[in-house]
């Protein structure tokens, strides 16, 4: 867009900067502020001195929650599921999205599976009869009860046989020519042309794995098969539970508090996000996503 | 050699069998289940051996006196989460259009981005720590102005726009993506033609901007109105409690408390099974706008 030079125009440039800023600013606040206090002694966080930066400064709430074998043994529940479900969910929607991508004169019974599938975006069978499938699967407190009703997430189908039928289509069909069958292809083509896509859904899965939280409180009937994110939605939001236990343990450790150290889980619970969040960053960015979602 | 269609074709279905059997399985399975709607259901009895008493479930909840207020909740809850959720992503992303310093646009975009990758737990951790009427940080930076401290997710007046003022915290800056591509797709030429014919940059973005992406924001609002059932239970469950139950209970956060707290599962069954239903319906149909006036096609 043009911009013109005249006074007015300064003044609202700035103005539109200044806006900006401000909004991204008070966005970020809350964050700091519970990372100021995780950073801060318990006195000073108790009394609600900290805003946003750390008030006596220790690493004890953390040293504190990495020690609990609670949370260690919920973060290693939560790498478990996020290596076997993401596998699981990129296999699956790459079997799913190559037929999907045909046309219809390829393969006559495109549309009979797109609608089984997308239907399943569009209606569902309600919590109470997911869980007692669950239930009568006999799935209850095991790892598979996570992973394996999201294993085809068709939301990501969607968008992969999108970006496959924006591949040309010459590519397969000189494939063909040479006698490649449709599993060579996919595999020896499509997969490695895809790869950036294949990317951006993976570090998708990863982070929905991550931050899923109310399967593993519903389908684990025992808190030592919770996922971290369960593991914390009942430590830091379940206000009432789980409390006490940390109280007991605090009469140990005088420079903690109940404050200091859920804003510690909470960091460190949102630790792999932001790790991950700068390739995230990246793909989305490039287009890969939008391009698809807005087609 | 000709190698007949139906050969050919049969690489395709075994792609397409082990995620079709997920799907029947853990998606399908599911709906045969809501037969429980229409059960006096126990879980001893199972499925098939539970006693059939038509719409009784439907009668008696809607019999409850809570249920009515559940479903207000729902709808003003979504409606405005809808509007506000249209709004502030494309005053923000018309903002960002005006911004010609890249590396500046890149930051604000990193910081407003962030919320939308983080879980409702994390993020309603952070906000039962910054809200806290004792000790949070808004209250304490209010109470420096002179302004009594407010209780925000202990009122039952004020935490709907909680809800709502949360949720556009968590999705205003995602939300821009549709909108700033919409933006790319404008013509330059236009811009330059309405320069040299003395329109302001106001007259601009009013003129061409907003025009310009028109298609897409109602293209985003008609997909929205399949919602509006859809208040976010993942927010309020991570926010709400019994005092604010007036006004921030919503289906899907009754449906958990009738089913796996009370164990009432044909009628928790039966209040999922209306949820799905009308969702169904204004889904079907908010498609079925977009494709006839915005051509749009999910697949």
């Amino acid at each position: 867009m043009v911009v013109s030079r005249t006074g007015s125009g300064r003044i609202a440039s700035f103005l539109i900067y200044a806006a900006l800023a401000l909004i991204a600013i008070v966005c970020l606040l809350p964050l700091l502020n519970v990372l100021a206090v995780s950073l801060s002694g318990s006195q000073y966080a108790t009394a609600g001195e900290v805003k946003l930066w750390p008030i006596g400064f220790t690493l004890s709430p953390y040293r504190f929650v990495i020690e609990k074998p609670e949370f260690l043994r919920s973060m290693g529940i939560s790498l478990e599921r996020v290596a076997l479900g993401g596998l699981l969910n990129l296999a699956l929607t790459v079997l799913t999205a190559y037929p999907l991508a045909k046309e219809r004169g390829q393969f006559r019974y495109r549309s009979v599976y797109v609608w089984v599938f997308v239907f399943t975006m569009l209606f569902s069978g309600g919590l109470i009869p997911s869980y007692i499938l669950i239930k009568e699967l006999h799935m209850l407190d095991s790892i598979w009860a996570l992973i394996l009703p999201g294993a085809l997430p068709v939301f990501n189908v969607i968008l992969l046989l999108n970006f496959f039928r924006s591949l040309p289509k010459e590519l397969s069909e000189a494939a063909h020519m040479d006698g490649a069958g449709h599993w060579k292809i996919l595999w020896k083509l499509y997969v490695p042309l895809s790869a950036p896509a294949l990317a951006t859904i993976s570090l998708f899965t990863i982070v929905g794995h991550w931050n899923a939280w109310f399967d593993g409180l519903i389908y684990m009937n025992s808190p030592q098969h919770y996922p971290l994110s369960s593991y914390l939605q009942t430590v830091i939001v379940n206000r009432d539970l789980n409390s006490l236990n940390l109280s007991q343990d605090m009469q140990v450790l005088r420079d903690l508090s109940d404050r200091t150290v859920k804003a510690a889980q909470i960091f460190l619970g949102a630790l792999p996000i932001l790790a991950v969040y700068p390739f995230l960053q990246r793909f989305f960015m490039t287009g890969i996503v939008m391009g698809s979602v807005k087609e | 050699m000709r190698i007949p269609q139906r050969v050919r074709e049969l690489p395709l279905h075994l792609m397409l069998l082990p995620g079709l059997l997920f799907v029947l399985v853990f998606s399908y399975g599911p709906m045969v289940g809501i037969a429980m709607a229409f059960q006096k259901f126990s879980v001893t009895k199972g499925l098939f051996g539970s006693d059939w008493i038509g719409m009784d479930n439907f009668r008696y909840v809607f019999s409850l006196p809570n249920t009515a207020g559940v479903i207000r909740n729902t709808i003003l809850i979504a409606v405005m989460k809808m509007v506000a959720g249209l709004i502030a992503p494309i005053a923000m992303s018309l903002l960002l259009n005006e911004v010609r310093l890249r590396s500046f646009k890149r930051i604000v975009q990193t910081v407003v981005y962030l919320p939308h990758f983080l879980s409702w737990v994390i993020l309603s951790g952070i906000l039962l720590d910054v809200l806290s009427p004792t000790s949070g940080l808004l209250n304490d930076a209010l109470a420096s102005v002179g302004i009594p401290r407010v209780n925000f997710l202990g009122n039952e007046r004020w935490f709907p726009f909680v809800l709502v003022g949360t949720d556009v915290w968590k999705e205003f800056g995602f939300g821009t993506i549709v909108y700033l591509a919409a933006l790319t797709g404008i013509n330059p030429a236009l811009y330059e033609a309405a320069v040299m014919d003395g329109a302001s940059r106001w007259q601009q973005t009013l003129r061409i901007t907003l025009p310009g992406i028109l298609p897409v924001v109602v293209l985003m609002s008609t997909l929205s109105l399949g919602n509006i059932l859809n208040a976010g239970f993942d927010q309020v469950f991570n926010l709400y409690g019994p005092v604010v139950y007036s006004t921030g209970d919503i289906l899907d956060t009754y449906v958990y408390r009738l089913g796996l707290v009370d164990f009432q599962f044909g009628v928790a069954t039966a209040v999922g099974l209306f949820k799905s239903a009308v969702s169904l319906l204004l889904i079907a149909s908010s498609y079925g706008l977009a494709y006839r006036f915005a051509n749009y096609r999910i697949f």
